[in-house]
């Protein structure tokens, strides 16, 4: 398949956001979320964005995960400008390209742990036989095997944080997108969801960008960008 | 993707099964009630062809006024006289027997036991016609009719219950406050939708007239060509020889009219045709109705689930998956709903076929197009409610509550 990021520009960083500016409403009402933000983010980067409410840290990520379009300003994936992207192709990015890890979980009630997680493939186009098989190698990922079937309202608040991180790994994707992921779990619970988040980042590679106001948590990744208002007040990595 | 849409549609509506069960009761009672009106109807035609072939296909009936459908009865015209009979007896050639027909529902009594039933007065020659014979005794004759013999023909209700089963031969029935010898039991011809055949009693006409009417003139006369490819001279003769006896100048209408089964057939035809057009009529309005009701909750389903479609589009849904899952959805419903009004309509109709002694008919046709008209409704009234969920905005419906 031709994909849209055939062609990219060598040495281009994985993500970059350029002079991005995200209004929301119009006129007196118009709320301006994002005010020129620059940001790159590296291949295998763990990457964790802090700062207040209405920062600007979640648009950030929308902007990231093609969920939404900047106002102004440039955003591109390995050199790739994403403006002028289809809804289709969008959807394709966020599908191969893309995990999503939300505060709420956000699974499907009533429905095993098994389903949920194949449900990218769904709209990968897998055949059933690969979606269970491939759905059953994620949850082994994040130590969920043998509960496959359970439904996901009989899972604790941690296990479906998990389902919902083996759904964000099942099309193995370059980058996750974690928004809040420990912030509805006790802190145990949320010290193993940041432990798989490392060890997903750490043993595959895999690019994790995280939303957090938990310093705790901030502090496992290596890249901290902290907002203020819209703007990026620090940016710094860790010397690897 | 539609064969995963079905299946992702069937699981949806099974996390819901009340909601999907009342959803799709608009669509069962349509199609269920189309169904099983048409297998009825059917039922009901079929029933009353056999009905109308059993009287015979060379019979005709002759009655005052002219009757152009049911309810269309001319009134004050003249009843027919025993002359008008003999006439036509005589000059028709094409007229092989010819009978005047009476009746009247009396009270028979015979021992302590009582019964309002029909009393008919009619000539030998109708049993003829009505190819009409006796299970027990012997028919009354011609001689009896000549002479208005008090003679009688019970069928075999009044036997079971007046009689109490046992043979009323040579017995005196009483009808009203005469009396007449039982002298033979019609065979039985079973009930009618609503009429028990067997519930009567037959006498000579002129016996009836005489003693029970008061008059000998006749609301009907009932006859029988001499073969079924001469009922409509027979037809023709009869009706020039009424118009020259009740002197009925050319040019103007008759005032009576001669009638075959193929008339019945057709007054039949034209009633099932206008009670199918009624049923059209009614089922689209109960389609349409269900189909609001598809909508409706198609509607709600989709803002309830607003972040259900908003972390499907998150993970790679596009905006046509979303709307392919929900047209399904709501063409399942109609569908399923379909079926089941289908297979309720026919059981419906069944019950009332087996009930009431009619055919239980398969109408052939309406089940397809009843079936197809359900899906047709499940995909039109899914089309907005899927339209407005596939154009969501993914972050918006993620951060709906």
């Amino acid at each position: 398949m031709a994909s849209p990021t055939d062609g990219r520009a060598a040495a281009s960083p994985l993500l970059s956001l350029r002079g991005v500016t995200k209004i929301y409403g119009q006129g007196g009402a118009a709320v301006r979320a994002l005010d020129g933000v620059d940001l790159d983010v590296s291949s295998g980067e763990f990457v964790a964005i802090t700062g207040a409410s209405g920062s600007g840290k979640s648009t950030t990520m929308s902007i990231f995960g093609c969920l939404d379009v900047p106002t102004s300003g440039e955003y591109r994936i390995e050199g790739m400008p994403v403006q002028d992207l289809s809804g289709d192709v969008l959807a394709a990015l966020r599908n191969t390209r893309f995990g999503f890890v939300f505060q709420q979980f956000n699974l499907l009630a009533r429905t095993s742990a098994l389903e949920n997680v194949a449900m990218p493939l769904v709209y990968a186009g897998a055949s059933s036989r690969e979606r269970a098989r491939r759905a059953r190698e994620a949850l082994a990922v994040v130590g969920l095997a043998g509960r496959e079937q359970a439904r996901t309202n009989e899972l604790s608040g941690g296990q479906q944080q998990r389902v919902a991180i083996a759904r964000a790994i099942v099309n193995e994707p370059e980058i996750v997108l974690a928004d809040e992921p420990t912030g509805n779990l006790d802190s145990r619970m949320g010290e193993e969801i940041m432990q798989l988040l490392t060890a997903l980042n750490r043993d595959r590679g895999i690019t994790v960008i995280m939303v957090t106001h938990d310093p705790h948590c901030a502090a496992y990744a290596h890249h901290q960008v902290v907002f203020r208002d819209g703007r990026i007040v620090s940016d710094t990595r860790e010397a690897a | 993707m539609i064969i995963p849409s079905a299946a992702l549609a069937f699981s949806a509506l099974l996390r819901n099964k009340m909601r999907s069960a009342l959803t799709m009761l608009g669509i069962i009672i349509g199609v269920g009630a189309v169904v099983m009106m048409q297998s009825m109807g059917g039922g009901a035609t079929a029933y009353v062809s056999e009905a109308i072939s059993g009287l015979g296909s060379n019979m005709l009936f002759v009655l005052p006024g002219t009757q152009r459908g049911f309810g269309q009865m001319t009134t004050g015209v003249p009843f027919f006289t025993l002359g008008d009979l003999d006439a036509i007896q005589h000059q028709a050639h094409d007229v092989a027997l010819i009978t005047a027909a009476g009746s009247r529902v009396e009270r028979i009594v015979y021992g302590g036991r009582n019964r309002s039933s029909a009393v008919g007065g009619v000539m030998p020659q109708y049993f003829e016609i009505r190819s009409w014979g006796v299970s027990s005794g012997r028919l009354y004759t011609s001689e009896e009719e000549r002479q208005a013999a008090s003679v009688c023909l019970v069928g075999q209700t009044i036997v079971d219950d007046v009689f109490q089963s046992q043979s009323p031969l040579g017995k005196d029935l009483r009808v009203r406050d005469k009396t007449c010898r039982v002298v033979g039991v019609l065979e039985s011809k079973g009930a009618a939708v609503g009429t028990d055949q067997d519930d009567v009693v037959f006498m000579p006409f002129s016996t009836f007239s005489r003693r029970l009417v008061g008059n000998d003139r006749t609301a009907t006369i009932l006859a029988s060509a001499v073969s079924t490819d001469r009922i409509d001279e027979a037809k023709e003769e009869m009706i020039q020889i009424l118009r020259r006896r009740r002197h009925i100048a050319p040019g103007d209408d008759d005032n009576f009219s001669v009638r075959d089964p193929r008339d019945l057939q057709a007054v039949l035809q034209s009633v099932m045709g206008m009670l199918t057009t009624l049923l059209a009529g009614v089922a689209a309005v109960s389609l349409v109705v269900g189909g609001i009701g598809i909508m409706n909750i198609m509607l709600v389903s989709v803002t309830e689930r607003t972040r259900e479609i908003g972390v499907r589009l998150a993970i790679g849904a596009r905006a046509r998956d979303i709307l392919t899952q929900f047209l399904v959805e709501a063409t399942a419903l109609s569908a399923v709903g379909g079926g089941v009004g289908i297979v309720l309509g026919l059981a419906g109709a069944w019950g009332v076929a087996s009930a009431l002694h009619v055919p239980f008919v398969i109408p052939g046709v309406s089940m397809p197009v009843a079936f197809a008209v359900s899906v047709f409704v499940g995909i039109a009234f899914g089309v907005w409610p899927a339209r407005k969920a596939a154009r969501l905005h993914p972050l918006e419906a993620l951060r709906f509550e």
